[in-house]
């Protein structure tokens, strides 16, 4: 392991997000094994209160994450030099095998802990917390992720050897190559093209369809096209979306994006996408909470207000990867 | 509405914050200092990575010693006929460099020869360089000069390797904007050297090659090592990887020794933050009782966390940066670079990028923030009677 100053503020910074989840959910399980809205007890009082020490201790842990992504990957990008074959973020996670569990491992804690604020909200905003065994469960459910996050991320570290010779970007996003990256570099143009934009004008449509009339089918439909979406686009991004940027028919890295070299422009690129793909994907997540009496009310004004960020981020993702096709010279066809 | 009402807890958080200055004023000056020095051990070994990568950009792609029983060897000139045979290689070039131990200011210069190489720094110099092959003058850097108390047109005398003086006429000066390459230097000609040192005929004491693909480097470099066994290439790549490597592990190291006192900060961050004073319990008191929610309190709390660290960040940093661009980083800088009788004084050329500054936050504000959490809804479920009722 190197004693490298990133590494010392990712590490410290991991520890401190795992002692706030932790004692978060410490917490947690002492409020559902206790808690008893009915009640007008000494301990019911303080319980309630404790409710806001728990979901301050997670916002604060959220916050430190999403940090904690960025500086994950410009962390990797800065040691690639230390790498023998690396040239950009891919080199160094592709230096031993903890490195992309790390990284997914943060993008699951990022949606994870995100949606445990959405929710969070909701409740807070019901007189008599009817959210509350829900919401602590799935405190509870997040601990092994973030610990999991970590133990990868220290691994990670600890295994860094500058001696061994990896692959970057180059190889590993390559037409030719093998594994996961490589297959999808290689997959046909056009017919990806098409699905990307279909399935954005489905998400679009029916996000337009639930901020209209929150109702059942369009709000899990607009779930479900938000996941597809996430999921092409990172395909997309990796086989044509990032090759615009590069103005080169064969560089498909997803990382390159993020350097200076091109203006830092993965970085409005990637938020746009995850938080609009968060927010598309919690409108059908919160959906059964309509039962709750209480809370329909508060669920379709947030619906409506989700699907907007949701096409809003969208929208914009859109926009940032569509405008190098349109404004530049380079083109893909014939290929 | 919703802008306008965290606008007012912001608002509110900094006239509390004002009126109770000197609690906060020793938070922050303590914040203030510890994010100086981070930043300055941050910005230092950024910079010395940077002046090495510029420097090194300029060198060959592999320098070839030979090795003899594990040890540096000089490098028989024979060699060079079959390096330039192997594809790929420009150009090869002969290097005559080492060490002088000068017993009267008891320091090391460097001595180098004449070659192409150093031509192409030409422009640095103060006079001029010595010709191929003219005897008995030398260039020298500003620190030889310094110590030799010598200008242009004197001239000084080095004793050679069979015990005899050799004197040399200084035709030129290394100006001080080189000083971190030259600072040390003595430029020679070839022939003045090779007497100086006493280095047979036929050797050189290693070689440079250049290749025309910077990515053949290490095949150029594998077929150099597979015909001379006993050579040992050096690539380019590796020496400023090595560098890389040093100065983040030196700047880890100092940092790591460093986290006792973040430590220390932390835990008077958190002992400030939970020591309420009863005038600022009963200022929450009220503030409840006129309608303020437990969460109005908690986002009242975090501007104040939020307004401190700033407030801290930025002298800090800028504190920072003066210390390490204009003051040399007189208080670090010997833990980070080393040491030498003949020191070159030079400015760093200033560096700074996003993720400096992005790392410098993760490693001084998040967790001053972490300390700062339970404190801040201690205060924050304060209940007005029992507060107002004294």
């Amino acid at each position: 392991m190197f004693l490298h100053p990133g590494i010392i503020a990712l590490t410290i910074g991991s520890g401190i997000v795992l002692l706030l989840i932790l004692s978060a959910a410490l917490l947690g399980i002492r409020i559902l094994r206790r808690w008893d809205i009915k009640s007008s007890s000494e301990e019911q009082l303080s319980l309630e209160r404790k409710t806001y020490l728990v979901s301050i201790l997670v916002q604060y842990a959220l916050s430190f994450e999403i940090l904690s992504v960025f500086l994950f990957i410009y962390t990797a990008d800065d040691i690639h030099t230390l790498l023998v074959g690396a040239m950009c973020a891919t080199g160094s996670l592709n230096a031993n095998s903890y490195g992309f569990p790390t990284l997914y491992a943060k993008i699951v804690t990022f949606f994870v802990s995100a949606s445990w604020i959405a929710i969070n909200y909701l409740d807070n905003k019901a007189e008599d917390y009817p959210l509350i065994t829900i919401k602590y469960k799935l405190l509870i459910g997040i601990v092994p992720i973030v610990l999991a996050e970590s133990a990868l991320q220290l691994q990670y570290f600890l295994n860094i050897n500058p001696n061994v010779i990896t692959s970057c970007c180059g190889t590993m996003f390559s037409e030719e190559g093998k594994g996961i990256g490589s297959s999808l570099a290689s997959l046909p143009i056009l017919p990806t093209k098409i699905t990307f934009y279909s399935l954005l004008t489905i998400l679009l449509v029916n996000g337009i369809a639930v901020s209209r009339t929150p109702i059942k089918p369009f709000t899990y439909l607009l779930s479900i096209s938000s996941l597809l979406f996430f999921i092409v686009s990172i395909i997309s991004i990796i086989t044509f979306i990032s090759l615009y940027f590069y103005q080169l028919p064969t560089h498909h890295c997803p990382f390159d994006i993020l350097q200076k070299e091109y203006y830092y422009v993965g970085y409005p690129l990637y938020i746009s996408l995850f938080s609009g793909i968060f927010f598309g994907m919690m409108v059908g997540f919160i959906e059964p909470f309509k039962k709750i009496s209480l809370l329909r009310e508060t669920i379709l004004q947030t619906q409506h207000r989700w699907s907007l960020y949701a096409i809003i981020g969208a929208v914009i993702f859109a926009l940032i990867s569509t405008a190098p096709m349109v404004l530049l010279p380079f083109t893909l066809e014939g290929y | 509405m919703g802008i306008e009402k965290h606008r007012n807890i912001l608002d509110y958080t900094l006239l509390s914050l004002l009126r109770r200055k000197f609690k906060n004023i020793g938070i922050i000056l303590v914040f203030t200092f510890v994010i100086f020095i981070v930043g300055s051990i941050l910005f230092l070994s950024y910079s010395f990575k940077r002046e090495a990568y510029l420097i090194l950009k300029g060198s060959p792609e592999i320098v070839v010693h030979r090795m003899m029983a594990g040890r540096h060897e000089l490098t028989l000139l024979s060699y060079m006929k079959d390096i330039i045979e192997i594809p790929g290689v420009s150009k090869v070039e002969p290097r005559y460099w080492g060490y002088y131990y000068d017993s009267m200011t008891k320091a090391n210069y460097t001595i180098l020869s004449m070659g192409e190489t150093v031509m192409k720094t030409s422009r640095l110099l103060k006079g001029r360089l010595p010709e191929i092959n003219e005897k008995n003058s030398a260039a020298i850097g500003k620190g030889v000069a310094r110590a030799r108390f010598i200008d242009i047109g004197n001239v000084f005398s080095l004793q050679s390797a069979d015990g005899s003086q050799m004197v040399f006429n200084i035709v030129g000066i290394f100006e001080t904007d080189s000083e971190l390459m030259t600072a040390d230097l003595i430029v020679l000609s070839e022939s003045d050297f090779k007497r100086l040192v006493k280095m047979p005929e036929g050797m050189a004491t290693d070689l440079a090659i250049y290749v025309y693909n910077e990515t053949e480097a290490l095949t150029v470099a594998r077929k150099i090592r597979e015909r001379f066994p006993d050579s040992r290439p050096i690539l380019r790549d590796e020496i400023i990887r090595t560098y890389d490597a040093v100065f983040g592990w030196r700047s880890g190291l100092v940092l790591t020794l460093f986290i006792g006192a973040l430590a220390a900060f932390i835990i008077l961050a958190w002992d400030k933050a939970t020591g309420l004073s009863a005038e600022e319990k009963q200022e929450i008191g009220i503030l409840k009782a006129i309608g303020w929610e437990t969460s109005d309190i908690l986002e009242m709390k975090f501007w104040e966390g939020l307004v401190i660290s700033l407030t801290s960040f930025l002298p800090g940093i800028i504190l920072a940066y003066l210390h390490v661009f204009f003051f040399g980083a007189s208080l670090f800088a010997p833990a980070l670079k080393g040491w030498s009788v003949i020191y070159p004084e030079y400015r760093l050329a200033p560096f700074i990028n996003f993720y400096q500054v992005a790392t410098l936050m993760a490693i001084t504000v998040i967790p001053y923030i972490a300390s700062t959490i339970i404190p801040s809804w201690k205060a924050s479920i304060t209940e007005p009677d029992i507060v107002m009722r004294g």
